[in-house]
């Protein structure tokens, strides 16, 4: 380090002061960062908030300030009604079944037996795939005419489903994808939070005369629960986000079937070019995002424990 | 499950009662196996046979996979459908433009993550609260809010300034993710748990705060790094919206988007897509292959799972 001393150019004590000082290096250090995010960040923020304010279309040069219409028009549009409906279905299929699958899978790749990597393997192996290359493989193998589900299901007797097809079914085979989709993701999650569980507790619970499922319901799911609470939430937040697969099985279709928020956003704004409304429907998703987090992290707190 | 291998596992004082009543006083006949793979290897079954399909079909002739039943072993190995698709669509070109941005992406938020990380955990510099306050707020928000302004801004850069970054141009998927809040937050709180006695050191010695940073600091953030570079590198790979929104025309487009745009052209070639997406996964599934033993490891020790 010394070296580095006697290397130091010399500049005039004023200067060398300034530059030296911590107001110069730290503003010179976080500057490039800073202008990237407030610019792709900050500046958006309010610019959409103010875009919500605004009749912003392609069709007219200016945008004038219409006050409240862009909300009073969301209120009264019967898609935007759909996809609040679509959206929380979905949610309320897919965060609890992968929660579900995660967990039962984490607990049962917990030991140390035979083939365990290879099963640990085939489970974070669904990390690997991205949302487009699931939803291909998700439409082909649900395809109503040549798909190997319904070969499936034809040979234990059921009829012919018409799935991305139905209106009452599509939906359930999005949530059905994506929690194929999120499977490495979870288990995961669980496998790092039951690793970290000591030894000695389950040990003691089993001196003690408890069973295995009292022990699991009474030491391992407690010990769990701030795994959960943080798969909850962050489930949670991608699936009031769900876009890719919708965009590529159906498009919101059939008959709207699978119109969610983000999906009719998108529509709004890069294929109408309502930007405005857009811009009042992002608005809307953000407000549903923080109250439902919040109600999240407020119910979830009365059932987390945290060891330390 | 748990009520059948719990005997297995813990006991003697169980498995007399049980044994007895099987004919066979004081020792149980045990599974020659533990009876989770009785419920592993369905599961198993299940999360791979949507692999296993895709590359059955992809090797399928278009008259094979267009039957019904589904011929689930096929009588010859087509693998002209690999060519075919590479003829029909440049792959070749979405994965180069995808690594392009990938790298790209993650050497800048390595670089401006660390920077601007190191400035808020260890400088006294005006302004630092409020900036760092507005940054931690950008975090909350959902992209959706920002993609339409962030549309007119970069279609404005490109046209104003520079158009490699402009719309259409693989340098808008690059240059709004080059920095991210989340970089600069991890590697703040990273940085912040290190001992600061070898900085100060260093410091005593003359060493300025750039080499402080490069020469002691970073190199104990390795961890840190690695993590951010991996999260960095998936986010970019997998990011299909806004490469929707930004790039229209084919020479600049990334794996995600290229894919879905040959499925919207070629939606009934379930071989030719099979093949293609066969193509765009085998990089990934490579590197978890190679990664994952450390994926339960490093959640543990990033503290994610909260325990």
């Amino acid at each position: 380090m010394a070296d580095l001393a006697v290397r130091r150019p010399r500049r005039s004590g004023a200067v060398r002061r300034v530059v030296a000082s911590d107001h110069f290096t730290g503003w010179a250090f976080v500057t490039p960062g800073v202008v990237i995010i407030l610019l792709f960040g900050a500046v958006p923020i309010v610019w959409s908030a103010v875009m919500s304010f605004q009749r912003n279309n392609l069709l007219s040069p200016s945008t004038p300030f219409v006050g409240l219409a862009n909300y009073r028009q969301m209120a009264r549009d019967p898609v935007v009604a759909q996809a609040i409906q679509h959206t929380l279905v979905y949610t309320a299929l897919f965060v609890p079944g992968a929660m579900i699958v995660g967990l039962f899978l984490a607990v049962a790749m917990n030991r140390q037996i035979r083939f365990i990597s290879v099963y640990r393997t085939a489970a974070f192996a669904t990390m690997a795939i991205s949302t487009i290359s699931e939803a291909i493989v998700f439409i082909w193998l649900f395809d109503p005419s040549y798909g190997v589900v319904n070969y499936f299901l034809s040979r234990v007797g059921v009829p012919q489903q018409q799935f991305l097809n139905s209106p009452s079914e599509a939906l359930f085979v999005i949530a059905a994808m994506t929690i194929w989709g999120w499977t490495g993701f979870a288990v995961v999650i669980y496998l790092a939070a039951l690793q970290a569980i000591p030894q000695t507790l389950l040990e003691a619970a089993a001196i003690d005369g408890a069973g295995p499922w009292r022990t699991f319901r009474r030491i391992t799911l407690p010990l769990l629960s701030p795994a959960s609470l943080f798969l909850a939430v962050w489930l949670t937040i991608n699936a009031l986000q769900l876009f890719d697969e919708v965009y590529l099985s159906t498009q919101g279709g059939p008959l709207n079937a699978t119109t969610v928020l983000v999906y009719y956003l998108y529509n709004q704004a890069f294929q109408q070019f309502n930007f405005g409304y857009a811009s009042a429907i992002a608005y809307f998703l953000f407000l549903v995002i923080i109250v439902i987090t919040a109600i999240q992290f407020r119910v979830g707190r009365r059932f987390t424990h945290y060891r330390s | 499950m748990t009520a059948t291998s719990a005997p297995a596992a813990r006991g003697e004082v169980r498995s007399a009662s049980r044994g007895s009543a099987a004919g066979a006083p004081r020792r149980r006949r045990r599974l020659p196996f533990s009876p989770w793979h009785l419920v592993l290897i369905p599961a198993t079954v299940v999360l791979l046979f949507p692999f296993a399909w895709l590359l059955v079909t992809s090797l399928e002739t278009p008259a094979e996979a267009l039957r019904f039943p589904p011929v689930l072993t096929p009588h010859v190995l087509r693998f002209a459908n690999y060519s075919d698709a590479l003829a029909s669509a440049p792959f070749v070109r979405f994965f180069i433009n995808s690594a392009i941005v990938a790298v790209a992406t993650v050497v800048c938020n390595l670089v401006l993550c660390s920077l601007a990380g190191y400035a808020f955990a260890r400088f006294r510099f005006f302004g630092r609260t409020a900036l760092f306050a507005v940054l931690m707020a950008t975090l909350m928000v959902p992209f959706q809010v920002t993609m339409i302004p962030q549309f007119i801004i970069t279609k404005w850069l490109g046209v104003h300034v520079l158009a490699g970054v402009g719309i259409n141009h693989i340098g808008a998927l690059i240059l709004p993710n080059a920095a991210t809040a989340f970089g600069i937050f991890f590697l703040r709180q990273f940085f912040r748990t290190l001992p600061i006695e070898y900085e100060e050191s260093a410091r005593v010695d003359g060493a300025s705060r750039l080499t402080v940073l490069i020469r002691i600091v970073l190199p104990l953030a390795t961890p840190a790094l690695a993590t951010l570079a991996a999260l960095t590198f998936l986010d970019s790979w997998n990011n299909f919206l806004w490469p929707l929104i930004a790039i229209t025309s084919t020479d600049q487009m990334t794996l995600p988007l290229g894919l879905a745009t040959f499925q919207g052209a070629h939606a009934t070639e379930w071989t030719l897509l099979m093949a293609a997406n066969v193509m765009s996964l085998v990089p990934m599934l490579a590197i978890f292959f190679l990664a994952q033993r450390y994926f339960v490891r490093s959640v543990a020790a990033t503290g994610l799972a909260g325990t």
